[in-house]
């Protein structure tokens, strides 16, 4: 790929905090190189606010800018994390973007995503529906050994495509019903599919749906929408496996804990 | 976990919608199935006998009224399901996220289902009401007819039909009825076999097609209906 600088226009969502309106502002970035993460480009942007001394810089959320924590969370023209496929922002490069093109870059959107400052929003719902009965429970005392433990190769399989889940929240902010299923049904299936996680699998789809549903997240209607957008390409088809197991539990659970 | 839990939750919600609608395509296939008897150009014997033999044979009266709440249901929970889903962005996105992933008919569902139930309603009132009020209550005239070798007098339910699809406008609606119908189902029949949870990919590839081809044949048969009626293709 050949390498080029480009001047562009940006778009950006800047909000105070919680409660205030935010509105979006138009600023001009010059000499930006193609080999540039978008992060990095907006990093080029923040000094130049600070430089200049008028504005707060944007604030916007990352971590490990090597595509694997799941923090970074822009909506950039009408597509979370940008518009190449299973790439979060962090990973997204500027040759992405044309000579003098305009970027319009939003929070994601979503009332259980609630904004917290500019391109900043407040994902801990995501922990909570964890917290809920996204773990297995282990027992202290001597490691057993791995060996003991069978696992079929193609549930292994799965599992892993499942755990690839980063827990950035495209899902919800590509759904038209603002739902966490893809995220919900990742950590289902991962944890569901495996021997460790079999003890709890019943419980944990019930308290994860449940908790989720407390969170204000839409029901799902299958439209794949954020399949198309997970940067980690988790499938759908984990959404209808986490349908299954809350069907057999529902049909198969007792009403309470009972003797 | 509850009975409650299970039909409320969102995920419980989702499994009254496919169920409803599991069970309403099972209703389409016999309706076009019977319908489809208007092709033998008997000049509607057959058709009207079967019709005689829905409306009077008492198991089929008593999975007429399961029909009946299972379209309600279906819609009202429709409804509910696509308010409240909607609801969960009050910020909406200044650029918005398209095509990508998802079919425009797939996010339409509340559109669709609400074009379909303007159709229900026009269509019940041409031909259900007719046929079961219309000898007794005199909403809305029907002729009898009796056929040699037979001393019961059936509604002629083909004559209607064929009265009705007179007007083109009327027609032209049912067509629009049929798209309609056709769209919510490329959508709707995976749709539900995912909702209660279909996950082994062989079995989804069989429903994919399935259901496509099952949407766009059964919808075609029906359009067909009104339309050979129009164009004088049966008599
Ligand atoms: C012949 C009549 C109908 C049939 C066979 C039918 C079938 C279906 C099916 C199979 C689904 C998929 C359920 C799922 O995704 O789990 C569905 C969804 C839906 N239907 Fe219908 N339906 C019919 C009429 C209606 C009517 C009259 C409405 C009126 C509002 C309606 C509104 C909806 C809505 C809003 C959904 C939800 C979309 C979704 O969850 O993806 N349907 N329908
Ligand atoms: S900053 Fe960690 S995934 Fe982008």
């Amino acid at each position: 790929m050949e390498h080029y600088n480009m001047d562009l226009t940006l778009k950006i969502w800047r909000q105070k905090n919680r409660q205030s309106k935010g509105g979006f502002r138009t600023y001009e970035v010059k000499n930006i190189s193609s080999e540039m993460s978008f992060l990095e480009m907006i990093d080029v942007l923040n000094e130049q606010l600070i430089m200049e001394g008028k504005e707060d810089p944007i604030a916007f959320d990352h971590d490990c800018r090597e595509g694997i924590c799941g923090m970074c969370s822009m909506y950039i023209n009408g597509k979370p994390h940008g518009p190449w496929k299973a790439t979060t922002v962090c990973q997204l490069h500027m040759r992405a973007f044309k000579n003098g093109e305009t970027i319009t870059v939003e929070p994601w959107r979503a009332n259980s995503f609630p904004v917290v400052k500019d391109l900043v929003t407040d994902r801990s719902a995501f922990d909570r529906i964890i917290q809920a009965g996204g773990y297995i429970s282990v027992n202290t005392g001597n490691a057993v050994d791995g060996n003991s433990v069978a696992v079929d190769k193609e549930k292994s399989d799965k599992a892993f495509y499942a755990a690839a889940c980063i827990a950035c929240g495209a899902c919800v902010a590509a759904c038209k019903n603002s739902s966490a299923m893809l995220f919900v049904s990742a950590k289902v299936s991962h944890l569901g599919l495996l021997p460790q996680g079999a003890p709890e699998r019943q419980t944990r789809v019930v308290s994860m749906v449940a908790q989720m549903d407390k969170e204000g997240f839409g029901s799902c209607t299958n439209i794949q929408a954020c399949e198309a957008a997970c940067p980690k390409e988790i499938s759908i088809t984990n959404i209808a496996r986490l349908n299954g197991e809350y069907l057999s539990a529902g049909l198969t659970m007792e009403n309470k804990l009972t003797t | 976990m509850t009975w409650k839990q299970m039909f409320t939750s969102s995920v419980g919600k989702k499994f009254v919608m496919a169920l409803t609608g599991i069970f309403l395509i099972s209703f389409l296939v016999v309706h076009v199935g019977l319908n489809a008897c208007i092709w033998a150009n008997d000049n509607g014997k057959m058709f009207n006998v079967a019709a005689h033999f829905m409306g009077t044979t008492i198991l089929v009266r008593i999975m007429e009224i399961g029909l009946f709440l299972g379209i309600i249901v279906h819609l009202v929970q429709g409804y509910i399901l696509n308010l409240q889903n909607q609801k969960r962005r009050s910020v909406g996105y200044a650029v918005e996220y398209g095509n990508r992933g998802s079919k425009w008919y797939s996010r339409s569902m509340g559109l669709l289902g609400t074009l379909l139930l303007l159709f229900l309603i026009m269509h019940i009132w041409h031909f259900w009401t007719p046929s079961r009020f219309g000898g007794m209550w005199s909403v809305q005239p029907l002729s009898e007819v009796t056929y040699p070798g037979t001393q019961i007098e059936y509604h002629n339910l083909y004559a209607e039909m064929l009265t009705v699809f007179q007007n083109p406008i009327i027609v032209i609606l049912y067509v629009i009825g049929c798209i309609s119908l056709a769209y919510h189902l490329m959508h709707g029949f995976e749709s539900s076999f995912r909702t209660v949870g279909v996950h082994n990919n062989r079995y989804l590839t069989l429903i994919r097609y399935t259901g496509r081809g099952f949407s766009i044949i059964v919808s075609l048969a029906f359009a067909m209906m009104p339309v050979s009626m129009y164009l004088g293709w049966v008599k």
